[in-house]
């Protein structure tokens, strides 16, 4: 609007006041008039307190922290190059939370809390369809409200991406958003609370002793052993202005089988491309895995463990196997 | 740019190679800086359109994420800091002393050292291509990020870069703001200075302001990244980093519109053939956006989560920038309105200007409704924005200065055909590339993302984006060539070849090494132009018949009580000021390679101290030591 009739006016002056051949004639010279100066002065004023109430209002609306038995609280720990979340409130028998990776499964028509921090640098939560995004920065907690309702539209999983630059492979540092019924999201809870148990046949088996001799270094997978359950590689935890989240050092791959997609919702979890990415992870997902430190906590992508095509293909049956 | 070699004969210069590393003029240093930020801008426009190439398609593999890391950090820093800065300072440099009247800049040899500094420090920001790879941390330089890899020394030669740019800077504006301050003309007092001189003003007291901040936190980053320091990683907050940065990184933004500002300020009542329309308020209002450019810093923030109470405060005082800015594009209307407007091409390239930069105007504005920033914040609607303010607005300023100031550089007119295909290619590229930008961010397509998956929809609008950034790139080939060969070919421009308002079209082009020979007095804001019109009883202008503009100074009854040529006091040449800045960059250079590198400290610092001595001790003008 505005530019419309500034433009209007810039191409009506630059006409109606233009040099013509044969007029010699010289303007009158003006220098100025004080009203006008006032009067463009004061009504882009106007213009903008008028606009400027609601905009102070919508930022009280927006950054009010959603709380209460009904809201769903997620825990959010951003890492280079991929997401973490932990369902705090969402526990088994002894008290494990649900952990999981780049892609968060929500109910629809509930209020999701989302509590953020970051493992290294600075990464910036956005998931366009469902709301404005959130820097998610190292020392500091962040909060922010999602919610899937009827506003939203049905295509999920809802493609996001963190959109502050957070070095090589911030391109690829993607997330997936899925929104399930309640009925279905009670079901994943459930299942994601019961894993799989150790594997019995024999690719999945040798699969799974390379998992623990080489993977479970960085990445933690939970399984069902002797009526309990037990973690096969690292917990961590970090705790930031009393607050309390998880910071594993790779992935967690409890249920990876049914995940959509892997490398921070990069590639389709297909055998295929688990097969490309554990023969040379680097070679599709930038990363600096040369510069890792583990007992620092320093982890900059995944090293390519020259795994040998068999040991790569029961590692994908084990993988694919846990859902 | 090279030296006209019987024009320079004529008019008293030095020739030779030589004598540019040595001189001290204001004119060939305005020269030097608008050739070097030419140059630079091209190797920008290249890391651009590389860039650009990588996204034309969906999982692009032109580039690797660290060469595309390396090239967005380095265009955005090449663009701000060594095209648009330098290309800013070259005409402040040239036209400061002409439109107020004086001999040369308040400390010449301090100009040249500015200069020298500015050039070895660009040599080294490039150098690291080279050697071991160019900062990607962004132009921004976020902490952690920034402070995370010692193992790289590209964070460092970012740290020292920018820092040594500043420092060039600062020196150069502290001497603008003394020129101005000291050196006007009898006469030209601060209400009756042109516009752009006033936007000169502004501008270095912006820098003078805001550089030392960013030197602080360019210094902590450095300490983080080589002596353990925790300002910003480890326990530090990453946060302080964004407030130093943006606190010089907001009025930054207005030190390199407001020139422009100035330069269509001097072009639209030119063509127009009035007075600029509310001088006074044209000079306030540049005033006012620098100041209010001090406190709204944190609108680069909404994201980071300062709270809401900072929010809403920094989002109204962003909205309110756009009320003095609104001020200058209504009162560029104004001067236009009941004109006689010529659409020459440094007209063109001003109308262009106001048209894009209101474009970009109000985008920013919907930047400071909070809300909507969340969604469009490092999106690439916001890239869509800046470009529109500072591509749009900043160099089709810069280069609508270019077009009505060439002839006063080289006494010759730039090729009109030429112009004409240069400005239509731009405009047209120009909005093919940015403008498809916006739909991209608002369609949810990340900043600073080598590359994007498929079947997103981005496909198509950043395939127009390419084919639109060759198209600029083809214009700006135009416009090389015109000054090549202009140079030569050009039609001769004679003193004041548009019939202009301000002083430096009342002596000859290009000027002479004093400008002056009698320094003038001053009566009027546009005090040339009265000198060749005086009006009627209807306010129309009327020619002085008797005065034929240019060689006026000869004529008018202004200058009596002034020296003549034979006592005028000009600095000599001096190379102390490139050995200063030389030695200073070699300490740079030691500083990126620690700990081995403080051999060259030790050097660089010797270096230096051969200048400072040197120079502090050498007589300042030609004639010195016969007085």
């Amino acid at each position: 609007m505005v530019f419309v009739i500034v433009q209007t006016a810039i191409i009506y002056v630059i006409i109606r006041f233009r040099a013509r051949k044969g007029d010699d004639t010289e303007p009158v010279q003006s220098h100025g008039n004080t009203k006008l100066e006032i009067l463009w002065t004061i009504i882009p004023v106007v213009i903008l307190a008028s606009i400027g109430y609601p905009i102070v209002k919508g930022i009280f609306d927006i950054r009010a922290i959603a709380d209460g038995p009904d809201v769903l609280q997620v825990q959010v720990t951003g890492h280079q190059w991929w997401w973490e979340f932990e369902y705090i409130d969402l526990t088994d028998e002894t008290g494990r939370t649900l952990v999981t990776a780049n892609e968060l499964v929500i109910p629809e028509d509930v209020e999701v809390n989302l509590t953020m921090t970051s493992a290294d640098v600075i990464h910036s939560f956005w998931v366009p369809i469902l709301a404005g995004k959130r820097d998610v920065v190292p020392n500091r907690v962040s909060n922010m409200t999602l919610i899937a309702d009827s506003a939203t539209p049905p295509d999920a999983p809802h493609p996001g991406q963190c959109a502050e630059y957070c070095g090589l492979a911030h391109a690829d540092i993607r997330l997936k958003v899925h929104v399930r019924t309640q009925a279905d999201f009670d079901a994943w809870v459930d299942g994601q609370l019961t894993p799989a148990a150790i594997p019995t046949t024999e690719t999945e088996a040798s699969g799974y002793e390379t998992f623990n001799i080489t993977c479970a270094a960085c990445h933690n997978a939970t399984v069902a052993e002797d009526g309990g359950t037990t973690d096969l590689g690292p917990v961590r935890a970090i705790e930031v202005d009393g607050v309390t989240f998880i910071s594993s050092l790779a992935p967690n791959l409890t249920n990876f089988g049914e995940r959509t997609t892997f490398g921070a919702g990069t590639f389709d979890n297909t055998a295929e491309h688990l097969a490309e990415w554990l023969a040379d992870p680097s070679s599709i997902k930038p990363m600096r895995p040369e510069l890792n430190d583990i007992p620092e906590g320093r982890i900059l992508g995944m090293p390519n463990f020259n795994l040998s095509s068999d040991e790569i293909s029961n590692l994908i049956a084990l993988l694919e196997g846990w859902d | 740019m090279v030296v006209d070699t019987e024009k320079d004969l004529a008019s008293g210069n030095p020739t030779g190679l030589w004598s540019w590393i040595t001189t001290v003029d204001h004119k060939r240093i305005g020269l030097l800086y608008g050739a070097s930020a030419l140059i630079f801008f091209f190797v920008a426009g290249l890391e651009a359109l590389l860039l650009r190439l990588q996204l034309t398609t969906p999982n692009g593999t032109i580039l690797s994420a660290d060469a595309y890391n390396q090239l967005f950090t380095m265009h955005g820093l090449t663009m701000l800091l060594v095209v648009v800065m330098p290309v800013a300072a070259a005409f402040m440099n040239y036209f400061i002393p002409l439109h107020i009247g004086a001999r040369d800049v308040a400390f010449p040899r301090a100009n040249a050292f500015s200069y020298w500094l500015f050039l070895f420090s660009v040599v080294m920001l490039l150098s690291s291509f080279l050697l071991g790879g160019a900062p990607d941390g962004g132009w921004f330089g976020y902490a952690p990020l920034s402070t995370q890899l010692e193992e790289f020394v590209r964070m460092d030669y970012y740290a020292i870069g920018a820092q040594l740019l500043g420092i060039a800077s600062i020196t150069a504006s502290a001497n603008f703001i003394a020129t101005v301050f000291t050196m006007r003309a009898p006469g030209m007092t601060l209400m009756r200075m042109p516009v752009f001189t006033w936007m000169a003003v502004v501008v270095s007291f912006l820098l003078i302001f805001s550089l030392p901040i960013f030197g602080v936190g360019l210094f902590q980053m450095f300490f983080d990244r080589n002596f353990g320091g925790q300002f910003f990683g480890g326990t530090g907050d990453p946060l302080l980093w964004q407030h130093l940065f943006w606190l010089f990184g907001h009025p930054e933004v207005y030190v390199l519109v407001l020139p422009a500002m100035g330069i269509v300020s001097e072009i639209f009542p030119t063509f127009s053939r009035k007075p600029l329309f509310g001088y006074p308020f044209v000079v306030f209002s540049g005033i006012a956006i620098g100041f209010m450019g001090f406190g709204v810093w944190a609108h680069h923030m909404y994201t980071a989560g300062l709270g809401p109470v900072a929010e809403a405060g920094f989002g109204v005082a962003t909205m309110m920038i756009a009320v003095p800015t609104g001020v200058k594009i209504f009162n560029w209307i104004g001067t236009m309105w009941g004109g006689k407007v010529k659409f020459t091409l440094p007209m063109m390239f001003a109308i262009g200007f106001v048209s894009l930069f209101v474009i970009g105007g109000l985008s920013g504005v919907l930047h400071s409704v909070v809300p909507s920033d969340y969604q469009q914040h490092d999106s690439y609607f916001v890239v869509a924005h800046f470009h529109y303010v500072l591509f749009g607005g900043g160099v089709f300023g810069y280069v609508a200065g270019a077009y009505y100031w060439y002839p006063k550089w080289t006494g010759r007119m730039l090729d009109e055909k030429l112009g004409q295909w240069h400005f239509w290619l731009m405009l047209l590229g120009f909005n093919l590339t940015f403008a498809p930008m916006h739909i991209l961010g608002l369609n949810g397509m990340a900043r600073r993302t080598y590359r994007y998956p498929e079947g997103l929809g981005w496909e198509f609008w950043n395939q127009v984006a390419t084919v639109g950034s060759f198209i600029i790139g083809i214009s700006f080939l135009f416009f090389a060539w015109n000054l090549i060969k202009s140079r030569k070919d050009g039609r001769v421009a004679g003193n004041d070849p548009w019939d202009g308002r301000t002083l430096e079209w009342s002596i000859s082009s290009p000027p002479p090494v004093h400008n002056f020979d009698e320094i003038p007095v001053v009566q009027h804001v546009d005090d040339f132009w009265y000198r060749k019109y005086a009006t009627d009883d209807e306010g129309r202008a009327v020619r002085i018949p008797d005065v034929t503009g240019g060689t006026i100074a000869a004529e008018t009854d202004t200058g009596g009580e002034d020296a003549h040529e034979e006592d005028m006091h000009m600095p000599s040449p001096s190379y102390y000021p490139v050995v200063s800045a030389f030695g200073i960059v070699f300490m740079g250079y030691g500083l990126v390679y620690l700990p081995g590198g403080w051999v060259a400290v030790g050097i660089g610092t010797l270096i230096t101290m051969w200048g400072v001595f040197g120079w502090s001790l050498e007589p300042v003008t030609r004639d010195a030591d016969h007085d």
